[in-house]
């Protein structure tokens, strides 16, 4: 009894606040009609939509992974001046609503903004556009590649790094063939993290991009867009497919975590 | 964020004690709180049993604690509100209340405490608790005294961190809490609603409050990351 008491707490618990919700997906579609929310999910400004999505997450991705690389490099082997504070605000778009983040974006570039008046005066338009897409998608997903980095980095230790520079190596080559292999398990651990997040965001980009539907809608804007209009079968179609990918996503996160926990 | 300082700090004043905006910031803090401690009690029980327990299904169980990262939080809106809506199977209509809130937080919140206190208690030795029956201490008495000052560091920070998520969530809540102002509006949603209707000075207001709660959160989990580890260092 006292082992079983535990678990069915547990279980109960996941039960009520996560699974049973998740369930609901496809009751909720079947009840709405599969060929409603299918046509919903062909219609074409849900494929723009889903294509937004994505270019966003091809442009904050690669960059997030490079600069979380680089970052990490440098908070666990080159100790500068400053490096708390860096390490910090590493950390601080998983504290930090999004909201507040879009919001900064929104004042730096509107029109009595630090930027605002001088992109608009040479033409460039930055809010309700794609380039404050960019930046906040950017700006929310900044932590997981670096998250993921540095603590894989500290259990490595540098004796192998010391060791290929004592035989003539040079700072690149022990990057390329040292470092990076025994590192990348956790660089894809966090790309994977950061994709999820970049695919998902929904409040710091509500607040710069304007939500114009065929223009500036993101997938998970485009729920919203279908729930407020009462196109209900076209909300869960799209949640199914964004459920779809998070589906995947934690397929590989398992499958990377023993792999992780081995390097 | 400097806009806040626009109007000057009677304006930061004046949009921070504005009815509405104190009743959300109130309501944020009060719900996100709730929602810490909730996960407090259930992320342990939870961590427990995927360390401790052993069952069939387990790994999948493990699996789907991380969820709530990988699906996109309006999407987990859009479920919470499928089952306990206006038309839920079960006949839970709490959609558009305080209630609605509070569970589509668990939702989003629900890998973080769990995630801090299973490696803990994974590393923890056994042989403490060992040691402490064979000198007689009720199961009680072992968990109070040797097992929960143990995980306590690593059930803190990831208490803070869910704390944090549910102050500044909005994509989950957006579409459940109906977002009445005095009843359901929490401060991203007033902040969002603000921003677009014009507002920025008084949404900069609001926004500045809320990052200072952050700052402060990430202090104090840097220091209870600190406090935990200190046995390895030491």
């Amino acid at each position: 009894m006292r082992k079983y008491g535990p678990r069915s707490i547990a279980l109960g618990y996941l039960l009520i606040v996560l699974v049973g919700p998740l369930a609901m997906i496809f009751w909720r579609i079947e009840a709405e009609g599969v060929g409603k929310a299918w046509s919903a999910l062909t219609e074409a400004d849900t494929i723009h939509a889903f294509k937004v999505t994505l270019i966003l997450a091809a442009i904050a991705v690669p960059l997030n992974t490079i600069f979380g690389v680089v970052c990490a490099l440098a908070i666990v082997r080159r100790p500068f001046p400053g490096k708390g504070l860096v390490n910090a605000f590493v950390d601080l778009p998983l504290a930090l609503s999004p909201v507040v983040v879009g919001l900064s974006l929104f004042l730096l570039y509107g029109r009595t903004g630090w930027f605002g008046p001088w992109f608009t005066g040479h033409g460039i338009q930055i809010l309700f556009a794609l380039p404050a897409m960019v930046l906040a998608t950017v700006f929310v997903s900044v932590p997981f590649v670096a998250r993921e980095v540095v603590p894989t980095l500290r259990e490595l230790g540098d004796e192998q790094e010391q060791a290929a520079r004592t035989l003539g190596a040079s700072g690149w080559q022990t990057f390329w063939r040292i470092t990076l292999p025994s590192i990348r398990w956790a660089i894809i651990y966090g790309v994977v993290l950061t994709t999820a997040r970049c695919l998902g965001e929904y409040g710091a980009v509500a607040v710069v991009s304007g939500s114009i539907s065929g223009r500036t809608e993101t997938a998970t804007l485009r729920v919203q867009d279908y729930y407020e209009n009462l196109n209900q079968a076209g909300a869960y179609g799209i949640s199914l497919a964004l459920a779809g990918i998070a589906l995947v996503v934690l397929v590989v996160m398992t499958l990377l975590k023993p792999q992780e926990a081995a390097a | 964020m400097w806009a806040s300082r626009a109007q000057g700090l009677s304006g930061f004043w004046y949009w921070i004690t504005q009815p509405e905006a104190v009743a959300a910031l109130e309501l944020t803090v009060a719900v996100s709180a709730l929602v810490a401690l909730t996960n407090a009690v259930f992320g342990t029980v939870l961590a427990w049993v995927l360390v401790r327990d052993d069952f069939r299904g387990k790994n999948v169980v493990n699996a789907i604690i991380d969820l709530p990262f990988a699906l996109p939080t309006i999407v987990a809106g859009l479920l919470v509100l499928a089952l306990y809506g206006p038309e839920s199977p079960v006949h839970v209509h709490v959609a558009f209340t305080r209630t609605a809130i509070y569970l589509v937080l668990l939702f989003v919140t629900l890998p973080f405490v769990v995630r801090t206190a299973q490696p803990v208690l994974h590393e923890l030795d056994t042989q403490m608790e060992e040691a402490a029956r064979s000198l007689g201490a009720h199961e009680r008495t072992v968990f109070t005294r040797i097992i929960l000052p143990n995980i306590l560091p690593g059930i803190l920070s990831g208490v803070a961190m869910a704390f944090a998520r549910a102050v500044g969530e909005i994509g989950s809540i957006t579409l459940i809490s109906g977002n009445r102002p005095f009843q359901t509006e929490v401060a991203s949603v007033w902040i969002l609603n603000q921003s677009q209707s014009g507002n920025g000075t008084g949404a900069a207001a609001v926004a500045v409050l809320l990052l200072a709660i952050s700052f402060l959160l990430l202090l104090t989990i840097g220091g209870l990351r600190r406090l935990a580890t200190r046995h390895e260092r030491a």
